[in-house]
C-alpha cells in the first residue's frame, strides 16, 4: 500500500479555506442516519464528540475513566497558543506556522501545521464563548505569556491549570449533547479491538470495566482520540491510566504507526525521589518566563543554593543560547540539563537536578514594577521580595503549592530543583490531511496521531492541536468520507467480523488470566520503563538500541510466563485492565527502538549520539531522512513505509536558537 | 533516603455493590516522601505477591487535578491536610506507628463499585442537565469582543477550579452536592456569556441534583472545609440567590 497524504493542491495560505469550501458535505437529514464512535474524551475527543453531535451525527463516546472530565488533558498547565497578535508584537498565522515547523526540527507536514495555525484563533473565541475563564488584564482583555521556541507572547492561559479549564469547557459541550440525547456516553469502558468489514473500520469491541462484559458497537466511522504513549517509560508526567491500547489495536488491525521514536522529554519536572515513585510531576514551561535555570560553576558544590554568589552560577541556557535564553524549545533545554548533570554539575541529593530560580524576576521585574506603582522610591530587598512574591503567586500559585506539597521545600524561598521527564509523544498513528489513518473510516486526532509536531512539540501547542482537530478539522474533513457512506445502513453487531473480533479479545484476556505466575504487572511495567528510558530516552545509540530490542523481547516472553493477575474477568479488576495495557506497551517499546535505530540522524527529541555537531547540537540528515517513518505491523516484525516531506514555504536550515 | 515508617491500616473491603463490606487490617512500611497512593501501591504489591486481592481504588493523574482519587482517611475526605487531594497527600503528614482508617466516599448518590471505588456518574448527569453554555462550535465572536473585568474573570475562575471529586458530598452529613452545583452555577452566571441561560440552568441543575438523591444543605460548611480546591461556601449562597431569582421569575 502506498501512503497518500491527500494534501490539497494550491497555495499554502489558501489551501485549507479552499478545501473547506469544496469538500463534499452530508446533508442534515443524512447526518442523523450516520453513527460515529469517538474513543477518548480529552480535548480532541470531547471537542470532536460534542461538535459532531451539534452537527447532527449520532455519536457514541467512550472513556476508561469514571467520567469524561478526567481525561489527562485536564492536567495541562501552562497554556494554549493562538496567533491572535493581541500583543501587537508581530505575531501572525505564518509566524506560528514557521515556529512550529522549526520547533519540530523540520519533520512535520507543512499543510497540516499551517491549518493548525489558522484554526488557532477560532479556538480561543470558541472557548471564551463556552465560559472558559482565561486570565485577563485589568482592562478586561485577555492576557498572554510566552512559551519556549517563540519570541512573541501568544499563549493564553488560566493560571497554571489551562488544560483543566479547556477540558471542562469541551466536557460541558459534550455533556450538553449527552443531555440532548445526541451523544451516548460510555464511561469506564476500554476499546480493545477495531472491527473491520471489507477493509473499512465499522466499529469497536469495548470492555465494560465495571462488569468485565464485552460489548460490540457499530459506527460508520471510528475516531481514536486516545492520547499519547508516554507511559511506556513507566515514569512520566502522564496519568496512571494513560495507555496506547486503542492505538495499538488499531495498528495491529492495519493502521500504520508514524515516527514512534519521537518522544518529548520535558525539561522542568520534579526529580525522582525514590524507587517507589509511581509518576512524575511537571512544573509548567510557563515558569521559564520568570524562572532562570542554573547550576553551580564549581564541581560538587555542596553549598545551599542561596549561599552561592551570582558570579559562581552558570546560567547555562542564557550562556549557550543568548537569543532565546531560558525559553529554548524543550528538547534543547532537556539535553542541556542532562549535559550539565552528566558532567557532574547537578544539584540535590541525587545530583540529577538543576535549579529553576525565581528570585531575580521576583525582585527586579515584578517587585520593582509594584514598588513603582505604589510610589515607593528606592525599595529595599525585603520590600521587593514581598511585592514580587504576590505577583508570582498570582501567576503560578498552584504550581508553587504543588511543588511544596511534593518536595516539602518552599520555592518562594529556595530555587526549585528540576530534571527532565517524559511528557508527550509526537509519534502516533499515521494520518492523512483528513486525519484518517490508512484504514478507511478510522481516524486519529490529537496526541494519538503523528501529524503536527514533527520531532519536537513546542509548549502550549498540544492543547491547540487537540482542540483544532476536534472543533474545526474533523467536522469538515469527515464529510469527505461519510458523504460516500450515506447508503450504508447500520450493520448488525451479529456480523461475523464483530463475532471474530470479540473472540480475539476474549482469547487474549483468557490467555493473560491463565498465566497465574508470581510477578505483578507493575513490576514488568517498571522494568520496561527503565530499558526504554536508559536506551531510547534523551540520548540513543546503535548499540544501546540493539540491546534494548533484545531485552524487551526477553521481558515480553517472561511476562507471558510469569505475570500474576489476581481476581477474575467478570468483575471490576484494575489489575487485569493494567495487564492488557502493559502487554501492548511491551510491543510498542520494541517498535520505538526499531524506529530509533532506523533513523540514522538526530532531530528534535530524537538524539542519536553518533550524529551531533561539534557543539553537541542535533545533526539532521535531510538528504536521507526527511520523511515520516510509517510502520506497518507484520506479525512478528514491521515494514517501513516512507512519506517524503516537502518544504515549499519554509527554507530548511539547521535549527538555531543562539 | 528517609527512615521507613511502620503503619497499621484499616481498609474498607467490599467485593461489589451488592455485597456487605468490612474493614481489613494490614501493615505497611512507608517512606515519608511517598504519596498516600504510593503507600497503597506498596500495600497492593504485598497483597499480589502473597496471592491476595489488591485494594481497588480510583486514581489517575496523581497531581491533584483530575479529581479521580477519593479516599476518606481517618474520617476526612482526602485526609488530614487542607487543600490537597489524596494523591498529593504525603506520608510525612503521618507519624511512625499510626493506625490509619481508609474508607470510600459514603453517599446515596455515590454507590460503591468495589472497595474504595465509587460511582460518581450522578455528577455528569447534573452537568448534562444544565452545566454548560449553549453555543455550537463555529459561531463565536472574537474573544476580545466582550470585555470581562478581571475581578469577574477571577471570581469565575475560582469557582471553575472545582475538580468534581465529590469530597464535598462525602464530607456533608446530608450528602448534599450544593458546593459542586454552586461552583458551576457561579462560574457560568458570573460570566457575560453565561447570563442568557442563568435561570433555566440553575433550575435544571438543582432538579437533577435532587433526583440523584443528594441531600439538602444545612449550612454546616463541612464541604468547603474539606474541598481540596478550597471552593468557598459563598458559591452556595450564590446558588441559592440564583435559584430564588429564577423561581421568582416563574422558571
Amino acid at each position: 500500500m502506498t501512503l497518500e497524504s491527500k494534501i490539497p493542491a494550491g497555495d499554502i495560505a489558501t489551501k485549507w479555506t479552499k478545501y473547506k469550501s469544496t469538500v463534499p458535505l452530508v446533508n442534515p437529514a443524512n447526518k442523523r442516519q450516520l453513527e460515529i464512535i469517538v474513543v477518548g474524551t480529552g480535548l480532541a475527543g470531547a471537542s470532536a464528540a460534542a461538535t459532531l453531535a451539534e452537527m447532527g451525527y449520532k455519536v457514541k463516546a467512550f472513556c476508561f475513566q469514571d467520567s469524561p472530565r478526567r481525561a489527562h488533558s485536564i492536567a495541562a498547565q501552562g497554556g494554549i497558543n493562538a496567533a491572535k497578535n493581541y500583543q501587537n508584537d508581530g505575531d501572525s498565522v505564518y509566524r506560528l506556522f514557521y515556529d512550529t515547523i522549526k520547533g519540530g526540527d523540520y519533520r512535520s507536514r507543512e499543510a497540516n501545521v499551517h491549518r493548525l495555525a489558522e484554526c488557532s484563533t477560532s479556538i480561543i473565541d470558541q472557548c471564551v464563548a463556552q465560559g472558559v475563564p482565561f486570565a485577563r488584564e485589568y482592562g478586561g482583555t485577555l492576557s498572554n505569556r510566552s512559551f519556549g521556541g517563540t519570541q512573541v507572547q501568544r499563549t493564553f492561559y488560566a493560571a497554571g491549570q489551562t488544560g483543566q479549564q479547556l477540558l471542562l469547557g469541551a466536557y460541558s459541550g459534550l455533556e450538553r449533547q449527552v443531555g440532548l440525547g445526541n451523544v451516548k456516553m460510555y464511561a469506564r469502558h476500554e476499546m480493545i479491538e477495531v472491527v473491520k468489514i471489507d477493509g473499512k473500520a465499522r466499529g469497536i469491541i469495548a470492555r465494560n470495566l465495571v462488569t468485565g462484559a464485552m460489548e460490540r458497537h457499530f459506527g460508520h466511522a471510528v475516531l481514536l482520540c486516545t492520547g499519547g504513549y508516554g507511559n511506556v517509560f513507566y515514569l512520566s508526567t502522564n496519568a496512571m491510566g494513560s495507555n496506547v491500547t486503542a492505538a495499538w489495536k488499531a495498528h495491529k488491525s492495519g493502521a500504520y504507526f508514524g515516527n514512534p521514536c519521537f518522544t518529548q522529554i520535558h525539561p522542568t519536572c520534579i526529580p525522582v525521589s525514590g524507587h517507589y515513585q509511581s509518576k512524575l510531576t511537571l512544573m509548567s514551561e510557563s515558569l521559564r518566563n520568570d524562572g532562570r535555570i542554573w547550576v553551580p560553576k564549581k564541581l560538587n558544590d555542596e553549598r545551599h543554593p542561596n549561599d552561592i554568589p551570582e558570579d559562581e552560577r552558570d546560567y547555562y541556557l542564557e550562556r549557550r543560547y543568548p537569543a532565546f535564553g531560558n525559553l529554548v524549545p524543550r528538547d534543547i533545554a532537556s539535553r542541556a540539563a542532562k549535559e550539565r548533570c552528566d558532567a557532574g554539575y547537578g544539584v540535590g541529593q541525587s545530583k540529577m537536578a538543576v535549579y529553576l530560580d525565581f528570585k531575580y524576576n521576583m525582585m527586579q521585574k515584578y517587585g520593582r514594577t509594584e514598588a513603582s506603582k505604589l510610589n515607593i522610591a528606592n525599595p529595599d530587598d525585603e520590600t521587593l521580595i514581598r511585592l514580587g512574591k504576590e505577583v508570582i503567586k498570582e501567576k503560578y500559585g498552584n504550581l508553587f503549592d504543588m511543588y511544596k506539597q511534593i518536595t516539602d521545600e518552599d520555592p518562594y524561598e529556595v530555587p526549585m530543583r528540576i530534571y527532565p521527564a517524559v511528557h508527550y509523544t509526537m509519534g502516533g498513528l499515521w494520518v492523512d490531511y483528513d486525519l484518517m489513518t490508512n484504514v478507511p473510516g478510522l481516524y486519529a486526532l490529537g496526541e494519538a496521531n503523528f501529524s503536527d509536531h514533527g520531532a519536537n512539540r513546542l509548549g502550549a501547542s498540544a492543547l491547540m492541536q487537540g482542540l483544532a482537530d476536534g472543533y474545526f478539522v474533523i467536522p469538515i474533513t469527515i464529510g469527505n468520507y461519510l458523504s460516500k457512506e450515506i447508503h450504508t445502513k447500520p450493520i448488525s453487531t451479529d456480523h461475523e467480523a464483530f463475532v471474530a473480533a470479540e473472540k480475539a479479545a476474549n482469547d487474549r484476556i483468557q490467555q493473560l488470566m491463565g498465566i497465574q505466575g508470581t510477578r505483578s504487572v507493575e513490576s514488568y511495567h517498571r522494568k520496561l520503563g527503565l530499558i526504554i528510558w536508559n536506551k531510547c530516552g534523551m540520548a540513543r545509540n546503535e548499540k544501546g538500541l540493539k540491546e534494548a530490542i533484545a531485552e524487551i523481547q526477553a521481558l515480553r516472553a517472561d511476562f507471558y510466563k510469569n505475570v500474576r493477575i489476581p481476581g477474575s474477568v467478570n468483575e471490576f479488576n484494575p489489575e487485569l485492565d493494567k495487564a492488557g495495557r502493559v502487554a501492548d506497551f511491551l510491543e510498542l517499546g520494541e517498535l520505538m527502538c526499531v524506529d530509533a535505530l532506523n533513523r540514522n540522524e538526530s532531530c528534535g527529541g530524537h538524539f542519536r549520539e553518533e550524529y551531533q555537531t561539534e557543539e553537541g547540537e542535533a545533526l539532521r540528515d535531510d538528504e536521507n531522512y526527511m520523511y515520516v517513518a510509517a510502520w506497518e505491523h507484520k506479525g512478528n516484525t514491521w515494514e517501513l513505509h516512507k512519506e517524503e516531506l516537502n518544504y515549499e514555504n519554509i527554507k530548511i536550515q539547521q535549527r538555531s536558537y543562539k | 533516603m528517609s527512615k521507613l515508617m511502620k503503619l497499621n491500616l484499616k481498609v474498607w473491603r467490599q467485593k461489589n455493590a451488592e455485597s456487605a463490606g468490612n474493614f481489613e487490617e494490614y501493615k505497611v512500611d512507608a517512606s515519608p516522601d511517598m504519596s498516600f497512593l504510593e503507600m497503597f501501591d506498596v500495600l497492593n504489591e504485598q497483597l499480589i505477591e502473597t496471592g491476595k486481592e489488591p485494594v481497588a481504588f480510583d486514581h489517575d493523574c496523581r497531581e491533584g487535578i483530575c479529581g479521580m482519587c477519593s479516599m476518606v482517611i481517618d474520617g476526612r475526605p482526602h485526609g488530614p491536610k487542607q487543600g490537597v487531594t489524596t494523591c498529593q497527600l504525603h506520608m510525612r503528614s503521618f507519624n511512625d506507628g499510626d493506625t490509619i482508617t481508609v474508607e470510600p466516599w459514603r453517599a446515596n448518590g455515590f454507590p460503591v463499585i468495589k472497595d474504595l471505588t465509587v460511582n460518581r456518574s450522578a455528577f455528569d448527569r447534573i452537568i448534562a442537565a444544565g452545566g454548560f453554555i449553549s453555543t455550537n462550535a463555529g459561531n463565536a465572536v472574537d474573544a476580545n469582543a466582550v470585555l470581562i473585568p478581571k475581578e469577574v474573570a477571577d471570581e469565575a475562575f475560582e469557582a471553575a477550579t472545582c475538580i468534581g471529586c465529590g469530597a464535598c458530598v462525602s464530607a456533608c452529613k446530608n450528602a448534599s452536592a450544593m458546593l459542586f452545583v454552586g461552583a458551576k452555577v457561579t462560574q457560568l452566571s458570573k460570566l457575560p456569556q453565561g447570563k442568557p441561560e442563568r435561570e433555566s440552568r440553575v433550575v435544571a441543575m438543582v432538579n437533577q441534583m435532587d433526583a440523584e438523591g443528594f441531600g439538602a444543605c444545612t449550612n454546616t460548611g463541612a464541604c468547603a472545609a474539606e474541598c481540596p480546591k478550597q471552593i468557598p461556601l459563598s458559591v452556595i449562597a450564590n446558588l441559592n440567590r440564583e435559584y430564588i431569582g429564577a423561581k421568582m421569575n416563574g422558571k
